[in-house]
This record gives C-alpha cells, structure tokens and sequence, in this order.
C-alpha cells in the first residue's frame, strides 16, 4: 500500500490531521511518487502546532529516509537525507570530534524540519541559527529536482525556515562543528528575579546558555529560575540507549496548577543556593527531555500548546508583563525557557532576532487559548514575533507585520509552488503565502 | 575477532536496521540487492555508524549469475563469514489468482532464489569452522491461509530448507536461525487494514542479533508470535478451512 489513510498531530497533539500519508523508504520512490503527487513532507512531528499537518489532503512522511549519505573528514561536511533525527546525527559523529554546530531542544527533530524551522539552540548567541550552516540542500518540486545552495538567493532564503513551502526537502549538506568530546560542562544556579536573569544572560561568556523560569512565579518571585551555562568539554559518552516512556495519556490532574506550583518550587531548589557544577554527555544537557520518550502524554489525550516568542532587548517591560499574566493564569506548566539571543537568522521567515526569546507551555484547558492571542498580541506590540514551529493558535490577522520579509517568502514560494500544493494547516491558518498589496 | 555478514535484500527496512546494528559492532558489511543506488546510500550510512567496510553487490534471487561474485568478495575477507536472507516478495493473492504465472517469481524470491545461494555458501562457513545464516521466514508459512498462500507455502519451503541446511552447518561449526517475524512496520505492511501489535524493523534486528549471539535455532519476533501462532496451527483442519483469518 503506497497511501495510507491516518490521523496524525503535532507534538502538542491538540490539533490533528486526518488524510493520506506516504512513507518512502527510498530516494527513487519519493522522486517518482512526487513526480506524480506534490505534497508537503514531515518527519517526527516534534513542531508543536499544525506546522506539519495537512488535514484532508497528501503527505509524506520522511521518517525512513534517514542516513548519512556520505561525510567528508577534512572539511567535516556530511550529506544526510531530511528524515534523520538530529541527536543520531551528533551520537554519530561526536565520537569522532564533529558535531551539528546548532542543535534544537530536542535530539528527535529531524534534519528537513530542523531547516524547514530554521531552528535555534542554547548557543544562538554564537552560533547563529540552523541555516547558517547548511551548504546544499536538495529540493523536489513539480517541475522536479533542484540543488540550492546560500548563493541561490531568495529561493534559497525562502527555504531556510520556509516551513517546506519551496519544495520538499529530500537531503541536504551540513557543515558539522569541531568539538572536543562527547561531554559537557554544566553550571547551574538559582537566579531570583527577571532583572537578575537578564544581567546573567549579559554577563556569560558560555557558548551554551539557557534558563529554566519558574512561570507560576508571581510578585516579588516573579522571574526566578535556574541559569544554565554549558560548554563541550573531552571526555567520551559511555552510557546506555535506556530511555523511560510514559506509557499512557496522563489524568487531567497531573499537571494540574497547584501540583506544578509545587514542582517547580521544588524543581527551583533542587540547585543548591551556591550554584553546582556537573559533566554530563552531550545529549542529556542539550536534550534533557529525551530520555522520557513521549513525555507529551503527560499532558493528556487533550494535550498541550506552547507559547514562544521573541522580543528585542529593550522589551524587557513586555516579559515582565508576559510572565505576570502566565504567573496569574494558573495555567503554566512546568516547562518555560527564557534564553537571550543573537542575530537574526537568514531565511525570510527565520525566528530569531536580536532580543529575548520566551517559551512556556500550557496544557489544553479551558482559557489557555485565549491567553496565547494575549501573548501574541504583546510580542507584536513589542515589535517582536511568534514562532511557527510552536503556534497552533494564532489568527492570520495577529501576525500580519510580525515577519518583515513576509512577501519576498510569499513570492519566492509562488515561482517554487505555483499551485499551492505545499501547504500545510498553519500556512493556510496564518494565510502566510497571501501577499500583501504593498 | 573480524566478522562479515552478507545481507540479501539489503534495502528491506529489517536488513537496515540490522545494518545498522551491525556497523555500530564494527562489521564489515556486504550490501546485495537490486537498487545498486539505494544500497550505496545505506553502504555510506553503515560507514558513518561504524562498520569497518561496507560494499555493496548485485543480487537478484531470480538470477544466480548474481550469486558467485558475492560469494567470491566474502571469501577475500578473512574471519568469520555470515549472511542475513531478507529476501521474498509478496504479491496480493488476487493479483495471483489472475495470472498464475506469478507463482514461479515468489517461489524464487522467497525460496529457491536464497536456497542456492546459501547452497554456494555452505562450504565457505564449513572450510572456515564457523559463522551463522540467519534465514528470515514469516509467520505465513506455519499455516496456509487463504489470504497469502503461495507466499506462506514459499516460506514454509524456505524454512524447511534451513531446517536442513542448520543440520548440516552445525557438524562444521557454523548455525543456521530461522526467524519468524509477524507484522512489521515495513513499506510491504504500509497501510494494509487489519495490522495489530506491529513490531518496528529495529525490534526485529535487535532480536534477530539476540537469536544469533544465543545460538537459537527458531525464532518468533516479537516473541508472541510463537504462541499466536502455536494456536493457529492447532485448530484442526475441518474448522480452520472455514476461517478467514
């Protein structure tokens, strides 16, 4: 059977899809099934929302389409085909003292979603985003097969972070990253407000920092959390595949407010008052959630949607605001990272700015939506964005200017897919390939 | 110690995760298929995972001038020689049913193609005391079913043959597997109603190299299969003519 009929979601699972699904397990079947159907493509579907759903219409799913195609140990270029999982790439190659210079929160994004999203990781300050260190990138469009590379222009930088508009992405070239060794040095220690956090952000030298933020803070707590600055140090990684999964749809409860106010409060203590260093492997500080496989149960079969935006540095007032509404909303879960970034990405539509980047999650439940339009609205007005890769809940109207470089995407989407066949659920929510009459 | 393995139908999802697997032990690996392009890709990814050399090789069960040149290549590799069948095809039984003439391509894809293989392989593992062929047969062949029949009898063909060749194999040091898997989550199961307790291709390569390292003779994967399939074979004959399972 080449099409098979399913439902499927996002990692938030509140949105689902239903319509014909492809798994090609070679180059030539996707090559011929594309010729005679284009479609959007997507792999593990660790973006949030409904980026990579196509509700009743044709996908394909990438996922066995995931080797490394060839390596070069001189220049540490490796090819890889899209449905390769980030975290394999780097337990692969990390032994050998190369690793993907940009990494995401998760080992389990695939390398087609991980340009598609232009993603960023605890080192955008210095290592810019996903994008900049893709050299070629093979696309398959309906008037066929296309190698672009960073001199090819606007289709170029409609296809970094393009949300797989361009085209479907069937491999591409990275330039991987020299390191040390499999480990990582990781200082933690509490931080007690926003303004503190900020100030630790300005004054890490770290390559690698993130911070954890307590969200059901409120008051004079308002901000606290834990700062995390990392860097690859030598050593080799010797543990074991052993992950835990959860087994089943997790009761409304468990996450509810007044156990996730105790969590994080114990979750903030848990780091002596004096800070603590540790070395750890790669993979458990850059993915630290990876080892419960399927932790999205957690949130039950309603499940969950996250929030993140991204504010120039001078927003400071709006986070506050931000997190004064998330703290008195009951609704926040244990999961909220603030990180400072760097510059913006290359692609037209990449997230990242000059600024602070906040994201939180919250589950399913009655007002949570509503509270997102509300963040949504106050990162536009702060002259920040959302970002795609997490949004299932904006409205087209509340991100209209958000993406400066919004129509040069649109018209180089229009020549790359004439007829639309690409979109997905939140292209057509957002109404991201309308262009404006401007 | 350096150990080879052959791997037929090397583009199959289960001979994949099985490369895999294997190259991250550090073996080398001899890719044989049909798609030379596909197995050159899987070669390149065996090399980034570990494997100490990976080539890829021209097979196909309907053509046993393909057989030789492999064999030839594992005979210039010294050590331990083993080789991993993934081979078989299964058309739909209606397509079957329509034209007759098929019968004879899935009984030498699934049977007579990789017993004459393994058949020119035999003295290789006997001249070098050692080595293990791991012969992947289906759940199909234990009971003849309406739905897949030429395919089961194929198989249970197959499985009957490395049942012989095991015999022989183990007074020269070497061992023969037959492993029985039930429903994989492969493109030949991709959307066909009715699958349940679906394993994924790694889970079968993991117990497939589980069998291997214990000197198992048969082996169901996932184990449950053994005793699905021990029912299955005991209904008797009056009653089980009339099932469509």
């Amino acid at each position: 059977m080449t099409w098979n009929k399913i439902s499927y979601t996002g990692w938030g699972r509140a949105s689902a899809a239903s319509g014909s699904v492809a798994r090609p397990e070679r180059q030539s079947t996707l090559r011929r099934m594309l010729a005679d159907q284009i479609a959007p493509a997507f792999g593990l579907r660790r973006s949030y929302g409904d980026v990579a759903l196509k509700s009743d219409g044709s996908a394909y799913d990438m996922t066995r389409l995931d080797r490394v195609l060839g390596f070069d140990p001189e220049t540490g270029i490796v090819e890889v085909e899209a449905g390769l999982p980030i975290g394999d790439l780097a337990r692969m190659f990390a032994p050998n003292g190369w690793i993907p210079a940009v990494m995401p929160g998760t080992g389990f994004a695939t390398i087609g979603g991980c340009i598609a999203n232009d993603v960023h990781g605890k080192n955008h300050h210095e290592a810019g985003t996903f994008g900049a260190h893709v050299t070629e990138i093979t696309l398959i469009r309906a008037a066929g097969e296309k190698r672009i590379t960073p001199k090819s222009g606007a289709l170029w930088r409609a296809t970094i972070g393009g949300l797989g508009q361009t085209g479907v992405i069937a491999s591409a070239k990275l330039q991987l990253m020299r390191c040390d060794g499999e480990m990582m040095r990781l200082k933690e220690r509490r931080i007690d407000t926003l303004d503190a956090f900020l100030t630790a952000f300005d004054e890490s030298t770290a390559p690698y920092t993130v911070g954890w933020i307590d969200a059901t803070a409120t008051g004079e707590a308002l901000g606290r959390g834990i700062f995390e600055e990392s860097e690859i140090v030598t050593g080799t990684d010797d543990g074991k595949e052993g992950a835990k999964s959860v087994p089943m749809n997790a009761p409304g409860w468990a996450l509810s407010a007044p156990i996730v106010r105790l969590f994080n409060a114990a979750y903030f203590r848990q780091v002596p008052a004096e800070g603590r260093t540790s070395v750890k492997p790669i993979s458990k500080v850059l993915f630290p959630l990876d080892k419960i496989h399927d932790w999205n149960k957690l949130y039950g079969k309603r499940g969950f949607y996250q929030f993140q935006c991204v504010v120039p540095p001078e927003a400071v007032e709006t986070l506050r605001a931000m997190l004064e509404k998330i703290g008195h909303s009951h609704l926040a879960s244990p999961l909220a990272v603030l990180k400072k970034t760097g510059a913006a990405g290359s692609g037209y539509l990449s997230f990242p700015m000059m600024g602070y980047t906040l994201a939180v999650d919250f589950p399913n439940r009655d007002g949570a939506r509503e509270l997102i339009v509300e963040l949504t609205d106050m990162a536009r007005e702060a002259g920040g964005r959302i970002y795609f890769a997490k949004d299932g809940v904006a409205r087209a109207d509340q991100i209209e200017g958000m993406y400066p470089d919004q129509d040069k995407w649109a018209k180089a989407v229009a020549t790359a897919d004439p007829d639309g066949a690409l979109t997905t659920d939140l292209v057509t929510r957002l109404n991201l390939r309308e262009m404006s009459d401007a | 110690m350096r150990k080879t393995w052959i791997l037929l139908g090397a583009t199959s999802s289960m001979a994949r995760a099985m490369s895999r697997r294997l190259a991250k032990e550090g073996a080398t690996l001899l890719l044989c298929g049909r798609d030379l392009t596909d197995l050159e890709a899987s070669a390149a990814d065996a090399r980034a995972r570990g494997a100490a050399a990976a080539q890829v090789h021209h097979f196909d069960a309907r053509d046993p001038a393909t057989f030789a040149p492999i064999i030839d290549a594992a005979r210039d590799l010294d050590g331990e020689v083993n080789c991993a069948v993934f081979v078989g095809s299964m058309p739909e039984q209606s397509a079957i049913d329509a034209d007759p003439s098929l019968i004879d391509g899935v009984i030498q894809d699934s049977h007579t193609g990789p017993a004459t293989f393994l058949t020119m392989l035999a003295p290789l593992i006997e001249e070098r005391g050692q080595g293990t062929v791991v012969g992947v047969t289906s759940v199909a062949g234990d009971r003849g079913r309406i739905g897949n029949y030429v395919y089961g009898s194929a198989k249970a063909g197959f499985a009957t043959y490395l049942s012989g060749l095991r015999n022989r194999l183990t007074r020269a040091g070497g061992h023969v597997v037959t492993v029985k898997p039930g429903f994989v989550d492969t493109a030949m199961t991709w959307g066909i109603e009715g699958m349940f307790l679906v394993a994924s291709p790694d889970d079968v390569a993991k117990d497939i190299l589980k069998a291997v390292e214990k000197q198992r003779n048969v082996i169901y994967t996932p184990f449950f299969w053994r005793y699905i399939m021990l029912i299955i074979r005991h209904i008797p004959e009056f009653i089980f003519k009339k099932m469509s399972i």
